[in-house]
C-alpha cells in the first residue's frame, strides 16, 4: 500500500537519516535502490523508499528511533538469500541492511561460544573457530553467503538438524534493538537467561519483533570423523521405511537425506556425483563422532539399509568420495535450475510416516498441472523440498506453480505437518498460514507482535496474515465445504 | 492408573475464573511447589489430565497430556531404547511432564542433550480466557508463526495452562560410564572446559568436594577409548547423577538459602561462591553464600549470568533475577496478551505479573 505522503518525503527522510548514518550509506536514487528490490525469492520485487546501511549498533538504534518517530516501516535485511520473501522491501518503507555489521567480535574457546555481528556469514564463523577445534553446527545450504542475523530471523536449519538442531538450539544470546531504539539482551552468558524465553520467541520471528545487532552462538567440538553411505532404492516407500528402520536401530545420523528420481538425474547431469540414475530414490546417511563410533555406526547403517531393501549401498572410501556423494545433494537446487527455466522451492514438513502418501499426491498434482516436480527431502527431520518446475515466460505458469505449491503445503498441514520447516513464511506462504492456524491463534500472533511493535512498523505484512486476508483467501479455497472465518466480512 | 482427557473441564474452570477475575494456582503434582513465589489463588488441579496421546519411536516424537507422570513417560521410552534428553529433575516420583516443561529445568545432561525448550516441539494450552490454543506441532522443523510453544518452557504456568506437550525424544546411549577424579575445584573446572572443547562423549560433568564426576555416554568403543584417555576411577552406576538431578546429594541437605547461578562456564570462582557444587561443566553452580541477595546478583550479572534463589529464600528476596526495564516491559506485555485478567499463577515468577 503506497503512502503518498511518505513517498513525497523521500528526500526529507533521507536527509534526516544522513544525520545519523554516513551520507553514502543512505541510498535514495532508483539505480542504488534497485539491487535491494528482492531477496532469494526473485519472483517478488518491490523497490524500497530508501536503503540505510548503518555501520554500528548506535546507528541502528538511531535509524529505528527516526522510523518510530516518523512512523515509517522498516524491513531488516541480512545477505538477502532468504527464500520466502521475508526481506522483500515495502515501497513506503526503509530497507535496513545489516551488511556492514560484519565483524566477529570474540571467539571464546573456553566458553565454547562466539560473539558476532549479524552480517557475519554463517560459514565464516566455523572457519574462524576451526583453529580451536570448534564449529557452528547449523548449515543451511546457503551457508557460504547467508548471514547469521538472517539465520536468527528465519531460525535457519540445514542438513544436520536431526542431530544438532536448528538455529534456536545453537544460540546463547542475541542483542536486539526495539523499534523504539532501545537495546535489550535476550538469553544470557550461561546456558539460559532470566524470565521468559524471549530468545526462542525472537528466533524465527522474521524481523517482525526487533532488529538483531549481535549474536552469541554456541560452538561445538568438530567431530573426529564423518562417514556417509549412499543407498539406492527401487521405490520411494522402501526408502522411507529404511529411514524409519535406521532410527529404530537407535542410530541418530548427523545427516539423512533423500532425493527422488528427477532430482537424482538433475544432480548427476550437473555434478557427476556417481549417483545411480535408474534408482527411484537414493538416501544419503552420514554418521559422525569418534573414530571407533563412526566405524561401528556406518557398518550398522549399511546392514540396515540392505535389510530394508536397498538395491545397492556404497560407503565413501575416503573424504573425496564423501564430498562427491554430498556434492550432488548440495547442488540439487541449481541442478534443477539447469533443467528448467524457473523453479519454485517448497518447504513443508511432515511426520515422516506420511511420506509415501504425500509423494504420491504430489505426483498427482504434477500430472494434473502438467508441471514437473523434483523432490529433495531432509528425511531425518521430515522437511520436504518439492521443486516445482515452470517457465515464467509462459503466461500463467508462475500462477499455476504457486497454486500447486499451495496445494502441497495444505496437504502438509492436513497430515499433521507444517507449511514451512526452515525457509520462513515471509510473503510467500502467508496465505497458507490461514490453513495452518485458526483466527484466534493468528490474532494472538498479532497481539504478540504489538507488544514489541505497537505501530506495526517492523517488516509489515509478512509472516502473519491479517484475518481479513484469510477471509478472502478462505473464500477462494473452500476446504471440504467448510467456510473458514465465517464471521468476517468479505471484500 | 487410567488416562483422562479433562481439557474441556479445565477450560470451563479457567473461563469461570476469568469471569470472576479469580487467581488460579496451577498444581500438577506439587513436586516443585517450592520453586518460585507462593501463589495465592484457587488450585487448578492438573494431575488428572494424563496419558500418552501418541508415541512413535521411529518418528522420535512423543505427545502426552501435561499431567502424565515423568516416570511413566521415561519407562515407556526406555522400553524402546529412547530417552528424554533433558533429563528432567523431578524431585519426586510423581512429577508431571507438564510441570517439568513449565519449570524449564534441565538435569546433568542439559549442556549436551538440551533444555526442555530445546526438545519441545509443540503445545496445546489454555490461555487466561480458557481458550484451547495450539502452537508448534509434532514435527522437528517448524517456523510457521512465532515460536510460542518454547515460550511456555520455564514460564511457570504464568502464560498458559499446558494441556499437551509434544517432545523430541532421542535414542538412549548404548553404554554409560561414570568416572571420578580427585581434583581441586580450579583444576577440575579447567579439565571440564578442556573436555568440553573436544569431541568427547560427555553427558555429565560435575565437581563437588574435591572430586570431579564425569559421565560418558555413547557407543562402547568410544566410551572405552575416552575412559582410558581421561583416567580416574570408573563405574557403571548412575546413582550419583540421579541424586544430583533430584538434589538428593547430602550437599543439598541444608535449610540455608540455595542459589542457582547460570554463568559462562569458564567463569573462575566468584567471591559469592563460599560453598559450591559446579555442574554443567561449569555453567550451572549451586551455592551457599554469606553474601546477601543483592551482592550475589551483582557479581553474577557482572560476568553475564543470572542468579535464582532456588530454595529456602527469606520470602523477601525475589526468587528470580530482576529484569531490566525493557525486558520487564516486554514480559509484562506478553503476560497481558496471554492472560489479560492476570489469573494464571500471578506472582509465581515475578511479583508484578
Amino acid at each position: 500500500m503506497l503512502n503518498p505522503e511518505v513517498t513525497r518525503r523521500r528526500e526529507e527522510l533521507a536527509s534526516r537519516l544522513r544525520t545519523v548514518v554516513d551520507g553514502p550509506y543512505v541510498l535514495s536514487s532508483l539505480e542504488e535502490l534497485k539491487p535491494y528490490e528482492c531477496d532469494g525469492l526473485a519472483a517478488y520485487r518491490v523497490v524500497p523508499l530508501l536503503v540505510a546501511l548503518p555501520g554500528s549498533t548506535e546507528e541502528v538504534q538511531a535509524v529505528l528511533r527516526i522510523c518510530n518517530e516518523e512512523r515509517v516501516a522498516v524491513v531488516a535485511r541480512g545477505a538477502g538469500t532468504g527464500l520466502s520473501g521475508g526481506a522483500l522491501p515495502v515501497e513506503d518503507g526503509i530497507l535496513l541492511s545489516l551488511a556492514r555489521l560484519n565483524r566477529i567480535l570474540t571467539i571464546e574457546p573456553d566458553n565454547c561460544c562466539a560473539r558476532v555481528q549479524p552480517g557475519v556469514r554463517n560459514l565464516a564463523i566455523s572457519e574462524a573457530a576451526k583453529s580451536h577445534g570448534l564449529y557452528y553446527a547449523p548449515d543451511p545450504s546457503s551457508q557460504i553467503a547467508c548471514s547469521i542475523g538472517g539465520n536468527v530471523a528465519e531460525n535457519a536449519g540445514g542438513v544436520h538438524c536431526l542431530k544438532y538442531g536448528l538455529t534456536v538450539n545453537n544460540l546463547l544470546a542475541v542483542e536486539m534493538i526495539t523499534i523504539e531504539g532501545e537495546r535489550v539482551t535476550l538469553g544470557g552468558g550461561g546456558l539460559d537467561g532470566p524470565g521468559y524465553d524471549l530468545l526462542a520467541l525472537a528466533t524465527g520471528s522474521e524481523g517482525m519483533l526487533g532488529v538483531v545487532v549481535e549474536v552469541t552462538v554456541k560452538l561445538l567440538p568438530i567431530p573426529q570423523r564423518a562417514q556417509v553411505a549412499l543407498a539406492a532404492f527401487g521405490d520411494v516407500e522402501t526408502a522411507g521405511q529404511a529411514v524409519a528402520d535406521i532410527i529404530a536401530a537407535g542410530i541418530l545420523p548427523a545427516g539423512l537425506e533423500m532425493m527422488d528420481n528427477p532430482s537424482i538425474r538433475a544432480a548427476e547431469d550437473f555434478v557427476h556425483a556417481g549417483y545411480p540414475t535408474d534408482a527411484a530414490a537414493i538416501l544419503l546417511c552420514e554418521v559422525d563422532g569418534g573414530s571407533e563410533e563412526v566405524s561401528e555406526d556406518i557398518a550398522r547403517v549399511r546392514q540396515r539399509l540392505l535389510d530394508s531393501g536397498a538395491t545397492e549401498v556404497r560407503t565413501a572410501a575416503d573424504d573425496g568420495e564423501r564430498a562427491r556423494f554430498w556434492a550432488g545433494r548440495k547442488a540439487a537446487f541449481p541442478a534443477v535450475g539447469r533443467i528448467s527455466p524457473d523453479y519454485y522451492c517448497m518447504d513443508g514438513t511432515i511426520p515422516r510416516k506420511h511420506l509415501p502418501r504425500v509423494l504420491s499426491e504430489i505426483a498427482r498434482y504434477s500430472e494434473e498441472s502438467g508441471l514437473r516436480v523434483a523432490n529433495v527431502f531432509h528425511a531425518g527431520d521430515g522437511n520436504l523440498h518439492p521443486l516445482i518446475l515452470y517457465d515464467a515466460n509462459n503466461a500463467g505458469e508462475l500462477e499455476l506453480a504457486e497454486e500447486v505449491g499451495g496445494r502441497i503445503l495444505e496437504l502438509c498441514v492436513e497430515v499433521g505437518g507444517t507449511i514451512t520447516g526452515e525457509h520462513g513464511v515471509g510473503l510467500e506462504k502467508i496465505n497458507q498460514m490461514c490453513a495452518q492456524f485458526p483466527p484466534e491463534e493468528l490474532q494472538l500472533f498479532h497481539d504478540v507482535k504489538a507488544v514489541f511493535d505497537p505501530h506495526g512498523l517492523l517488516n509489515p505484512g509478512k509472516a502473519i496474515p491479517t484475518l481479513n486476508r484469510c477471509a478472502e483467501f478462505g473464500a477462494m479455497h473452500v476446504h471440504k465445504g467448510d467456510l473458514r472465518f465465517p464471521h468476517l466480512e468479505r471484500f | 492408573m487410567t488416562d483422562h482427557d479433562i481439557s474441556v473441564d479445565l477450560s470451563a474452570q479457567v473461563r469461570d475464573a476469568a469471569e470472576r477475575h479469580q487467581a488460579l494456582r496451577l498444581v500438577g503434582h506439587g513436586s516443585k511447589a517450592f520453586y518460585g513465589h507462593a501463589v495465592v489463588g484457587e488450585p487448578l488441579e492438573l494431575a488428572d489430565h494424563r496419558g500418552i496421546v501418541s508415541y512413535e519411536p521411529t518418528e522420535l516424537v512423543l505427545t502426552a497430556r501435561a499431567g502424565t507422570p515423568v516416570p511413566e513417560v521415561e519407562s515407556l521410552l526406555t522400553e524402546n531404547g529412547q530417552m528424554l534428553a533433558f533429563e528432567p529433575p523431578g524431585f519426586a516420583e510423581t512429577a508431571t511432564l507438564g510441570g517439568a516443561i513449565a519449570c524449564g529445568l534441565g538435569g546433568p545432561r542439559r549442556p549436551w542433550g538440551g533444555a526442555p525448550r530445546d526438545l519441545l516441539l509443540g503445545v496445546s494450552l489454555l490461555d487466561g480466557r480458557g481458550r484451547i490454543l495450539r502452537f508448534g506441532g509434532e514435527v522437528m522443523k517448524n517456523v510457521a508463526g512465532y515460536d510460542l510453544s518454547r515460550l511456555m518452557a520455564g514460564a511457570l504456568g504464568t502464560l498458559g495452562v499446558l494441556l499437551e506437550v509434544s517432545i523430541k525424544v532421542l535414542p538412549a546411549p548404548k553404554v554409560e560410564r561414570s568416572l571420578t577424579l580427585a581434583l581441586p575445584r580450579d583444576r577440575a573446572l579447567a579439565l571440564m572446559r578442556d573436555l568440553a572443547r573436544q569431541p568427547a562423549p560427555l553427558s555429565g560433568a560435575c565437581h563437588l568436594d574435591d572430586r570431579l564426576h564425569l559421565r560418558l555416554s555413547g557407543n562402547a568403543s568410544s566410551v572405552a577409548a575416552w575412559e582410558k584417555q581421561i583416567g580416574g576411577e570408573g563405574g557403571s552406576g548412575n546413582e550419583f547423577w540421579r541424586d544430583l538431578r533430584d538434589q538428593r546429594l547430602p550437599y543439598f541437605d541444608s535449610e540455608r538459602p540455595l542459589w542457582r547461578l547460570s554463568v559462562p562456564p569458564a567463569t573462575p570462582r566468584l567471591d559469592c561462591e563460599q560453598e559450591v557444587l559446579t555442574d554443567w561443566a561449569g555453567a550451572q553452580r549451586w551455592i551457599y553464600s554469606r553474601c546477601n541477595g543483592g551482592e550475589v546478583r551483582a557479581e553474577v550479572a557482572k560476568v553475564g549470568g543470572h542468579a535464582i534463589l532456588f530454595r529456602h529464600g527469606d520470602g523477601k528476596t525475589p526468587v528470580f533475577h530482576p529484569l531490566d526495564p525493557v525486558r520487564e516491559r516486554l514480559q509484562r506485555g506478553l503476560k497481558q496478551v496471554f492472560d489479560p485478567h492476570g489469573i494464571l499463577n500471578p506472582g509465581r515468577q515475578y511479583a508484578a505479573f
